[in-house]
């Protein structure tokens, strides 16, 4: 019944390993994007232009409340049929990217409101403009209360990559499936996929909330 | 083809995966609420080992994907004698997964039922089940619906990726048209806006209800 091989666990951990680096990457890409695409989003649902506001803010609950695996298999292959064809990494990305998007841009939302009334008025009386009170003043007071959400979604991107396998990124997911109709075995490959994914997640995740509880002490706001 | 020729054509498969897709949701959401139950509670047992069991099996299914979860369950539990059929297998890992999440939304809500309740739910002699039954479990449970409406749509969510052990699903339905159509832009699409409304217009208006129902239920209202 159980019947673990530990020589062919041996034989297959440098390709996992190997993919691994395919899933963090797909991971750090993803991310960067989300984070950066998030702020421009939140930042859209604050313009005074209310037709751009209720636009960005449907979107992006129409992103967060579709399944991730749908909008990848969508991006993948809608492109082609207008005669786009984007390459599994570049669709995943941007599928990806958008989706957690979507999520952060409600993160950075809460953040920007819990910066007090009080600071926009002294920026007002201090000249500064809007561009400036974003950067220098607002954004920097709103991060702190915004890196539990960011931490969490980082993970939650990672978690998120295998999804990619759909269409043919070879991250880790899809090594481990490769390497189980290569063999027919099943058993390891997926159980190490599950450990993989154990020793990064976890310990991310604590990483995280160190971090957090580092930058408010250095913010003096704890 | 039009649109209109494409949803005669084949919106009976896209309802009949849409179908599914509910059913789907409603028995993982049972089963979530369940494990959700048993693993916030025992996360705040006494006994270390109690706890020690519920903390190993959030770890497990919060610190791994829903997708990995799903193939270990659908391929590798065979191997231990377990044989799913593969729409069991969906349901139950999605609904172990999200238990995972929602058991720590039951913790933290049990933990915020304000410390005069206990104190006075002990003064009036209440067994330790009756405390938690009647005077505990419904105060957290207001305080903890709100998460759980997101939670249900996180599950919605999950269930489309049963769709990759072909569970007959709308996901599924969707990627079967697509293939021999390669109208992707009205399959995906159709798909997506199904997966919205379902969404924002049932779940969504299901736990608001749910919400007002329970605040009158404590007289809070």
């Amino acid at each position: 019944m159980f019947d673990w091989r530990w020589d062919f666990t041996w034989e297959i951990l440098p390709r996992l390993v190997a993919a691994t680096g395919n899933t963090l990457m797909a991971a750090g890409f993803g991310y960067a994007l989300a984070v950066v695409l998030g702020l421009v989003f939140a930042l859209a649902q604050r313009t005074p232009y209310r037709a751009l506001t209720l636009a960005v803010r449907e979107t992006v609950e129409f992103i967060r409340s579709t399944p991730l695996v749908l909008q990848i298999f969508f991006v993948f292959y809608v492109g082609p049929q207008f005669g786009l064809r984007l390459s599994p990494w570049t669709a995943g990305m941007i599928a990806i990217g958008l989706h957690y998007a979507s999520y952060l841009s409600e993160v950075y939302r809460g953040g920007l409101e819990s910066v007090p009334k009080g600071q926009w008025e002294a920026a007002t009386s201090l000249n500064l403009s809007t561009a400036r009170t974003y950067f220098r003043v607002i954004i920097p007071q709103a991060l702190p209360p915004s890196l539990a959400g960011m931490g969490n979604y980082l993970v939650g991107i990672f978690k998120d990559t295998p999804m990619l396998s759909v269409i043919g990124v070879a991250e880790l997911m899809h090594t481990a499936t490769a390497i189980g109709s290569e063999t027919y075995r099943y058993l390891e490959p997926y159980t190490l996929v599950g450990i993989i994914f154990l020793a990064i997640s976890l310990p991310t995740a604590a990483g995280i909330r160190i971090f957090e509880a580092w930058v408010r002490r250095k913010l003096g706001m704890s | 083809m039009s649109y209109f020729e494409f949803l005669s054509q084949y919106g009976d498969r896209l309802a009949s995966g849409t179908l599914i897709t509910m059913l789907l949701t409603v028995l993982s959401a049972l089963l979530a609420i369940a494990i959700a139950l048993a693993m916030g509670l025992m996360r705040l047992a006494p006994n270390a080992l109690i706890r020690g069991i519920a903390t190993v099996y959030i770890e497990i299914f919060r610190g791994t994907s829903l997708l990995v979860q799903l193939y270990w369950i659908f391929f590798v539990l065979p191997l231990f004698g377990i044989t799913l059929e593969k729409f069991t297998a969906g349901f139950v890992a999605v609904g172990m997964n999200l238990g995972a999440y929602g058991a720590e939304l039951v913790r933290g809500a049990i933990l915020s039922v304000p410390r005069g309740q206990w104190e006075a739910a002990l003064a009036l002699n209440m067994s330790p089940a009756k405390r938690m039954l009647r005077v505990i479990l419904p105060q957290a449970l207001l305080i903890m619906l709100p998460p759980w409406g997101n939670l249900m749509i996180e599950l919605l969510k999950g269930t489309a990726l049963v769709a990759l052990i072909a569970v007959a699903d709308l996901m599924f339905q969707a990627k079967q048209i697509n293939g021999s159509t390669f109208l992707s832009a009205q399959t995906f699409g159709t798909a997506l806006i199904v997966y919205y409304i379902l969404a924002r217009f049932m779940i969504t208006p299901f736990m608001r209800w749910l919400e007002r129902f329970m605040t009158r239920k404590l007289g809070r209202a």
